[in-house]
């Protein structure tokens, strides 16, 4: 889901920058109102950014012969709001762009888009449909880490579409084409962050019971 | 709970590990190339006039010093993930072994001596 330095058009890139910059502001508040209003929950804060730190760094082969790596935001999303992540990721993407090469900067504004603000808001909004719908909190938890993961690069797909739309078959055509790239491939991507997020938050319930009670995260489930 | 947990791992695992052992499709250029670069190839290929406008401030000079960054990111998110689910799984044992009636039994025995 990277787009690589200086592959968006200035205009594009300048756009993208403006529409993620009041989710950071959002995200910066979330998090101070988060280490005011619950201290405790402060470490889990950072193990969540941990979190899609590690898998964010780990490229995984699909069964299209071609790499992707998971985000893993879908876990803050769910534990703290999705607003949070826009922060989180956006210091995960930001190494990537200094350290990695991968990424960078004029195109930060877009990546922060489509990793940080879109997969967690996806992720939180799948997450809260399960729980009212019902039925166990795995299967909501894995949809939510899935499918904002999914989220992440279909916007990587239409913000490259917007930018290069197809000479013949316009931008539908563009977005097909970079879907293609890019979703297909992630599919057993996303299947594995819903397991691996599943996995992390059965530990949170088994060993760390009293911060997700101090966030209200799914009260009453207990192992 | 364990055994569950064991069972998302090894999904995980076969999910991960399948693409290497099942026939790679068909007309790749380069198996298992990255999903980015591959969308940067179709920019290029369908925008020949394209240049990028902005270059890497800095760039890993070799695949070692990529893989070593890459491998540090993923160090230190497991670092600090595995360490807060050790600190909180040390806590809950401690609570549990202070509440733990037997326990109390063997520390009254042991004042008593």
């Amino acid at each position: 889901m990277h787009i690589m330095e200086g592959f968006l058009p200035p205009v594009h890139a300048a756009v993208w920058g403006l529409a993620s910059l009041p989710f950071l502001v959002m995200g910066a508040r979330s998090v101070a109102r988060v280490t005011r209003e619950h201290p405790r929950a402060k470490l889990l804060l950072a193990s969540a950014g941990a979190f899609a730190f590690v898998l964010s760094a780990l490229k995984i082969p699909s069964v299209t012969g071609s790499c992707s790596h998971p985000t893993g935001t879908g876990l803050g999303a769910i534990l703290f709001g999705p607003a949070v992540m826009a922060v989180l990721g956006a210091i995960v993407l930001l190494f990537q762009a200094l350290l990695l090469a991968h990424g960078g900067l004029t195109t930060l504004g877009a990546n922060i888009f489509s990793m940080a603000i879109a997969g967690p808001w996806v992720a939180y909004g799948v997450f809260r449909l399960a729980r009212t719908l019902g039925g166990p909190l795995a299967l909501g938890v894995f949809l939510a880490a899935a499918l904002g993961n999914l989220a992440t690069y279909l916007v990587t797909s239409v913000q490259l579409a917007l930018a290069f739309p197809d000479p013949v078959s316009g931008f539908l055509g563009a977005v097909t084409k970079f879907g293609s790239v890019f979703a297909l491939t992630q599919i057993p991507l996303a299947i594995i962050e819903g397991l691996l997020t599943v996995l992390v938050v059965n530990l949170l319930i088994q060993f760390s019971r009293d911060d997700l009670d101090e966030l209200a995260f799914a009260p009453g489930v207990v192992r | 709970m364990k055994r569950t947990n064991l069972l998302l791992l090894a999904a995980v695992v076969v999910i991960a590990a399948l693409p290497l052992i099942l026939p790679l499709p068909g007309g790749l250029a380069e198996p298992f190339a990255g999903a980015d670069a591959q969308a940067q190839t179709a920019i290029t290929a369908a925008n020949p006039d394209y240049q990028p406008w902005f270059t890497p401030l800095w760039e890993p000079p070799s695949g070692e010093i990529e893989s070593l960054l890459f491998a540090l990111q993923a160090a230190l998110g497991a670092g600090l993930l595995g360490y807060y689910l050790g600190l909180r799984r040390g806590e809950s044992q401690r609570r549990k072994s202070d509440a733990d009636p037997a326990r109390l039994d063997a520390q009254a025995v042991d004042a008593r001596d």
